[in-house]
């Protein structure tokens, strides 16, 4: 560890929250926004979220269906790669393990999942990272309908990977056989990307 | 503001619109680390320009613009992001559009296009608070007078000084009509500036009727202290 000369920082963050914040990052109040293009908006009505194995479908919601499924609200905290973490922030929405029981599945048909989005977006995950409760799709922030620029109607939420995991308007969760990269794990970001072992680029 | 160049050890090189992550250490172990876009062109080149706007309240900005000295020696990674680049290659037209300190890394797209390599046509549409904002002034005023397909125009959104030529109010949908290629010449758009600006920008965009597969965006919050 290379001491920067001059530099002694602001060390601001409380003791009750230090544990809380990973290797590298900091404390934001805000909620900053980060996309590769423009927002989507996807009008509620043609909204629907749909799993699939390879091309094979094996369920699909619409708003009202969606709606409909067993609805959580949890606390989680965030943390984005490019070095923000937030605390304390409030979801609603479905817990992966409700989808798949929703969907009528006792076990899952493949070990990884890629979620597809309106704009193109993708990204990878392995299955155990979305159960036992780790993992949402979640379509409301703070007690209100979650808004377009923060992934509206509906996000996928996966708080213990970097946030580039928690995929913006989300609409396809395909299971697949074998692992493969999403669009910014392609492009030099981490496979799995688990902010307590700082996993943020290729090779970390 | 302030421009920076850090001579690299085993840079691999960079592209265009790509940055680096910075990382502070205090004598007691205390960390801190932020992103910064790369100012200098594209290429193997060691030494690595950055351009990083002090962010009052912020941790690493203000030790950068205020503290650091000649012969300082940083922890610097890179380069990261390979989404929101220009690859001097492209045949496409190239419409940059800046707000503010976003204009940093697509002064790095106009300064590789300003190397031999390559002579697309481009235009920058640059979004500043007053005259006294506008990063990279002159410099830009020299890439535009070479008249070798590189149009600028600057927009103030808070008062010009007398004589002002460019434009004076935020950019809106029409401006970037006047300013931009016609749809039919398929240009590749990039967007940076703070969260806001770029949502409005993005979204006329796509209203003009341009293909969001053609735009790319990088955002950065009051607090994010990036760049």
């Amino acid at each position: 560890m290379q001491v920067t000369r001059g530099f002694k920082g602001k060390q601001g963050d409380s003791k009750a929250t230090t544990h809380r914040v990973p290797p590298g990052q900091y404390v934001t109040r805000e909620f900053p926004v980060l996309t590769s293009g423009p927002t989507q908006r996807t009008p509620l009505a043609s909204w629907s979220l749909a799993l699939q194995a390879g091309g094979q479908l094996l369920a699909r919601w619409n708003r009202a269906e969606f709606e409909a499924l067993p609805q959580t609200e949890r606390t989680f905290d965030l943390h984005c790669v490019t070095k923000w973490t937030k605390l304390d922030t409030r979801w609603r929405g479905v817990t992966f393990d409700d989808l798949l029981k929703a969907a009528g599945l006792t076990s899952t048909p493949h070990m990884y999942v890629m979620a597809h989005c309106d704009g193109g977006y993708t990204t990878n995950l392995p299955v155990a990272d979305l159960m036992e409760g780790k993992a949402m799709v979640v379509t409301h922030f703070d007690g209100l309908p979650l808004p377009a620029e923060h992934g509206g109607p509906a996000r996928l939420l996966v708080p213990h990977l970097y946030l580039w995991k928690s995929a913006k308007w989300v609409r396809r969760l395909v299971f697949m056989e074998t692992n493969a990269p999403g669009f910014w794990e392609s492009l030099g970001y981490h496979i799995y990307g688990d902010p307590w072992r700082e996993q943020r680029y290729s090779g970390d | 503001m302030r421009s920076i160049t850090f001579e690299t050890k085993a840079w691999a090189g960079h592209m265009a619109g790509q940055h680096v992550d910075i990382r502070l250490t205090a004598d007691n172990g205390y960390q801190a680390q932020r992103s910064y876009s790369i100012a200098s062109p594209a290429g193997c080149a060691p030494d690595v320009e950055l351009t990083v706007e002090c962010v009052s309240g912020g941790e690493v900005s203000p030790f950068l613009t205020e503290e650091l000295r000649a012969g300082d020696t940083i922890e610097l990674r890179g380069p990261i992001g390979g989404y929101f680049t220009w690859n001097p290659g492209s045949s496409s037209p190239l419409m940059l559009i800046a707000g503010g300190s976003g204009v940093v890394p697509l002064m790095s797209m106009l300064r590789t296009r300003n190397q031999p390599a390559s002579k697309v046509p481009a235009k920058l549409l640059y979004s500043s608070r007053s005259a006294e904002d506008i990063i990279y002034r002159d410099e830009l005023d020299r890439l535009a007078a070479n008249r070798d397909g590189f149009d600028l125009v600057h927009t103030l959104t808070r008062g010009a000084p007398a004589g002002w030529k460019g434009q004076t109010r935020r950019v809106d949908r029409d401006m970037l009509a006047q300013c931009g290629f016609q749809l039919a010449e398929e240009p590749q758009i990039l967007v940076c500036g703070p969260t806001s600006f770029v949502e409005t920008v993005a979204d006329q965009l796509v209203s003009l009727g341009h293909g969001e597969s053609a735009i790319k965006t990088e955002r950065f919050g009051p607090t994010g202290d990036k760049r």
